[in-house]
């Protein structure tokens, strides 16, 4: 990606690929820089991030269901396994992103009904998503340990 | 221009449905697997459980609906970010790779859950 400078004119490639006519035309590409997104925006991103997260997460969930399945020494090595510290927490992590993509995607769709649409619902929805899943998370984070 | 051959079902509808079917599917088989586990199992009560016609069905459900939602999601993903726009001439390519890797991985997944379902 190139990022033009303040003031800067836009020139060759990004001209092209902008469909840039005028050379002096004020351009401001800088987004990043600023970027301050809505509390529905950030619900978004997150469910996005996390359902990819999951599709390897589902790795670890066949091998716990490969393991607990396999005979009574394997389900019993699997316990011991899931109870040292650090693969409690992979799987509340595994847990918290699901519980987190389930809970944003029930809200999604919810509003493919058409339910809580406007900028105030989607808010509020937003708001609901966060404490719902932190209150998940963190049951489900009790219940582990 | 992204191009649809590498989605689901070849049209937007069809893979929006499809998403959010597999959804629904996953989400019931979360909710209820959770609840089990969450009650407590010992060996015995959970190969009983997985050991009966229904529960195998009702995985298998939830393994091919989980394929169907990320394949439709993470066509999503790779034809919002790696395409030319953003990426120049190299993001065609990095998207084909892509598709190409998570569809191995997906196929490994449902052939391994069969492979403990039905314990071959
Ligand atoms: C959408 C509405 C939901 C509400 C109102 C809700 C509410 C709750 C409440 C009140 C608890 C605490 C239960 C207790 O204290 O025993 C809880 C626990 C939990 N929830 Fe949710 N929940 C919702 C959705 C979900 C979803 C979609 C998931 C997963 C994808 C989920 C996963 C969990 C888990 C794993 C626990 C911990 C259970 C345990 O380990 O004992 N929840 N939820
Ligand atoms: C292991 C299981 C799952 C995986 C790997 C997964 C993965 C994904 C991915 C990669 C996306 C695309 C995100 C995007 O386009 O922004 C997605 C979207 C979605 N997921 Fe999941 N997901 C899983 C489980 C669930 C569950 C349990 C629900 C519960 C309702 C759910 C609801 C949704 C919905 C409604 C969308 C559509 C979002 C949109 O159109 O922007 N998913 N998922």
């Amino acid at each position: 990606m190139t990022f033009l400078k303040p003031g800067e004119a836009p020139s060759g490639e990004l001209c092209k690929r902008y469909s840039i006519v005028k050379d002096k035309r004020p351009v401001n590409l800088d987004i990043v820089g600023s970027m301050h997104l809505p509390v529905t925006a950030w619900i978004s991103i997150t469910h996005r991030i996390t359902g990819v997260i999951l599709f390897a997460a589902v790795a670890v969930l066949l091998w716990a269901l490969d393991t607990s399945l396999a005979g009574p020494e394997s389900f019993d090595t699997l316990r011991e396994t899931l109870g040292s510290p650090v693969f409690k927490l992979v799987m509340w992590a595994v847990l918290a992103v699901l519980i987190y993509h389930g809970i944003a995607g029930v809200k999604h769709l919810i509003m493919d009904f058409g339910i809580g649409e406007s900028m105030e619902g989607g808010v509020l929805g937003a708001r609901i998503v966060i404490a719902l899943s932190l209150l998940c998370s963190v049951v489900a984070g009790v219940w582990l340990w | 221009m992204v191009t649809a051959i590498t989605s689901m079902g070849r049209s937007g509808l069809h893979d929006w449905l499809m998403q959010r079917v597999s959804a629904v599917i996953i989400l019931a088989y979360v909710l209820y697997v959770g609840g089990v586990v969450a009650s407590g199992v010992d060996y015995a009560s959970w190969k009983a459980l997985y050991s009966q016609t229904w529960m195998r069905i009702f995985s298998l459900l939830a393994l091919l609906s989980f394929g169907a939602h990320a394949w439709v999601g993470l066509w999503s993903v790779f034809t919002d970010y790696l395409t030319e726009r953003m990426l120049g001439a190299v993001g065609d390519k990095l998207r084909f790779l892509a598709q190409a890797l998570s569809a191995v991985i997906m196929f490994t997944y449902i052939v391994w859950g069969i492979q403990i379902l039905w314990g071959l």
